[in-house]
């Protein structure tokens, strides 16, 4: 994700924050918004700020809260509505865990969200899954408020860009 | 004294050091036991090399690889020089050890060194044993590339180590590691291999692709690692000395974890299907797959015994990331691990004796050991990420990463001996995690 296109992500998370709550308490503070006025609803920076392209989970733990599962019915009727889409459901894990078991968290995570947008109706030939483990932290510092941040599933557009 | 009396030891070629753990004397012979309690280190003497001119230079660096394996162990104090009454003299000739006793040195070692006409470096070398007055064991003779002086001083210090332990060193090895850079949420990383002390750095990989968690195989010639080249992890075998790479079965299912077999023939991994990770072998053969483990937990992290019949995993079947043996051919699992707190990357010793781990407690990251049925658990390491210990030949000694913690973290690859002694960091040309240290090189 380029700079300018995080601060956008950040702004229409702010928006969406207020309505489906599928941030966590340590989201990003409300910047502005306008910028996102003309976005069209078929683009991949659409589903990105405005449906929201991640969800979060406790540690050590893959289970789909309320607001993680709002968020992932939006991006199944988003994905539904924009078949021509196909794709990555990304599972990451916090620092707080050996390699090898982040791996296997970050693809139970994965598969987690990816399940539930299949439940959803989005056909299972449009999403592939895929473990980071911990290697691929969005937030840097070294406490709760970074790591609930980068225990993460990342719903990434095959042709759209990578976070 | 005639060369005859010395076992030739030419690097590449097959060793006759065993000659040097032959019995050495009727009494008690010099010996460090090692044990758990806090040690003195052995006083030694190394004069110098006896060098002929053209070998001076080699001879020097020679020396000082020794020095610096033998006093890094931990187990020897190199005493310094100028304490020296005279030097080394001859190797083939009985030296006065009143020069040595006097200085308290418990055991000399002699060395001379030459050019051979074919360019090789030559250096033979005899451990005496100062107090008891006779030679430990029989001399050797290394002969390398002038290019290889180094590994010349690693075997000297291995067949010190053996003489004076009884047990083999672990100084001509190598470290197989994932070289890091770049900022922590978009690490650059490269599968990098290095004599065991930071010497002769080399990379396998160039970086383009994310890498992860190289093991040397038991004949230290191939490594198997994760890659993401191909946008999963997928487990990689590579050849160390060719580079030539080549992913380890074109199943679908994200691969990782992976280990050899005690004898090289088989990869144990885990394959995460849809969400759950079990463990699988493959026969490097055949490339055939054996499931191994069948849970909904998550399994992975195998390692096997030194005699191959059994494997330590991790599996957070029981609620919580901890440590199971079962039999290298599946079945039911036995859990070892029962203290508080998450384990995972267990590691048998080569000796069979312990399994390493790293514990996760109370916000805190351990390296530790316990046997191998789970008792006498004992903590070695504490920081705020200890992580990935791998075992030295010899099954003495740990290296392990340690990560430490913010946006400018970075790992760094530390050593520690398996009672706790002795921690120490290892120097990699940067930052470096997922250590693996190789066999004795032959």
């Amino acid at each position: 994700m380029t700079l300018s296109g995080r601060f956008a992500a950040l702004a229409f998370a702010a928006l969406l924050a207020a309505c489906s709550q599928t941030q966590p308490e340590e989201a990003a503070p409300p910047t502005d918004a306008s910028a996102g006025a003309t976005l069209d609803p078929a683009s991949v920076a659409f589903f990105q700020s405005r449906i929201g392209d991640k969800v979060f989970f406790a540690t050590d733990s893959a289970l789909l809260d309320a607001s993680a599962q709002a968020t992932l019915r939006a991006q199944a009727g988003w994905l539904i509505a924009n078949p021509a889409r196909s794709a990555v459901v990304e599972g990451h894990a916090d620092e707080r865990g050996t390699r090898d078991y982040n791996l296997a968290l970050g693809a139970r995570r994965a598969s987690a969200v990816r399940n539930f947008l299949v439940g959803e109706g989005v056909p299972a030939g449009r999403l592939r899954s895929v473990t980071f483990g911990k290697e691929r932290p969005e937030s840097l510092c070294s406490n709760e408020s970074c790591w609930s941040l980068n225990r993460r599933g990342v719903t990434v557009m095959a042709d759209g860009p990578t976070s | 004294m005639a060369l005859k009396h010395f076992a030739a030891a030419a690097l590449g070629a097959v060793l006759a050091l065993g000659l040097f753990a032959a019995p050495v004397a009727a009494q008690a012979p010099l010996r460090i036991v090692i044990t758990e309690g806090v040690i003195e280190p052995m006083p030694i003497a190394l004069p110098r090399i006896q060098a002929s001119p053209d070998a001076a230079v080699l001879a020097e660096e020679v020396r000082n690889v020794v020095i610096s394996d033998l006093s890094g162990s931990g187990l020897f104090r190199i005493i310094d020089e100028a304490a020296y009454l005279s030097d080394g003299g001859s190797v083939d000739a009985r030296p006065n050890l009143d020069n040595w006793r006097v200085i308290n040195a418990e055991a000399l070692g002699v060395s001379d060194a030459a050019l051979d006409p074919d360019g090789r470096l030559a250096v033979r070398f005899q451990l005496w044993d100062v107090f008891q007055g006779g030679p430990l064991g029989d001399g050797i003779i290394v002969r390398a590339a002038p290019g290889d002086a180094r590994r010349i001083g690693h075997k000297i210090a291995d067949a010190i180590h053996l003489a004076l332990t009884g047990e083999p060193g672990y100084f001509d090895s190598r470290l197989a590691f994932v070289a890091e850079s770049g900022p922590k949420g978009d690490r650059t990383k490269r599968i990098a291999v290095m004599d065991y002390d930071g010497a002769n750095v080399r990379y396998l990989t160039d970086g383009r692709a994310l890498v992860l968690t190289p093991r040397f195989s038991p004949q230290g010639d191939r490594i198997v690692y994760i890659s993401y080249a191909t946008g999963e992890p997928k487990v990689v075998i590579q050849d160390v000395g060719s580079g030539a790479s080549e992913v380890l079965g074109a199943f679908p299912a994200m691969s990782f974890a992976p280990r050899f077999s005690p004898d090289g023939s088989r990869v144990i991994m885990s394959l995460a299907d849809g969400g759950n990770t079990d463990l699988y072998e493959m026969s490097l053969a055949t490339r055939q797959l054996r499931r191994l483990t069948s849970g909904p937990g998550i399994e992975t992290a195998p390692s096997y015994s030194p005699d191959g019949t059994q494997v330590v995993f991790e599996s957070d079947a029981g609620g919580s990331q901890q440590l199971y043996v079962m039999s290298a051919s599946g079945g039911p699992a036995t859990r070892i691990s029962f203290g508080e707190g998450r384990y995972g990357t267990p590691v048998w010793s080569p000796r069979g004796d312990l399994i390493a781990f790293t514990k996760i407690l109370s916000g805190r990251f351990h390296v530790g050991v316990m046997r191998a049925d789970g008792s006498n658990e004992r903590l070695l390491t504490a920081s705020f990420l200890d992580e990935a210990p791998t075992w030295s030949p010899n099954g003495r000694v740990l290296k392990f990463f340690r990560e430490t913690p913010g946006p400018q973290g970075a790992p760094a690859v530390w050593r520690v001996d398996a009672n706790g002694r002795n921690l120490r960091r290892v120097p990699t040309p940067g930052a470096a995690s997922d250590p693996s240290w190789s066999p004795l090189l032959p």
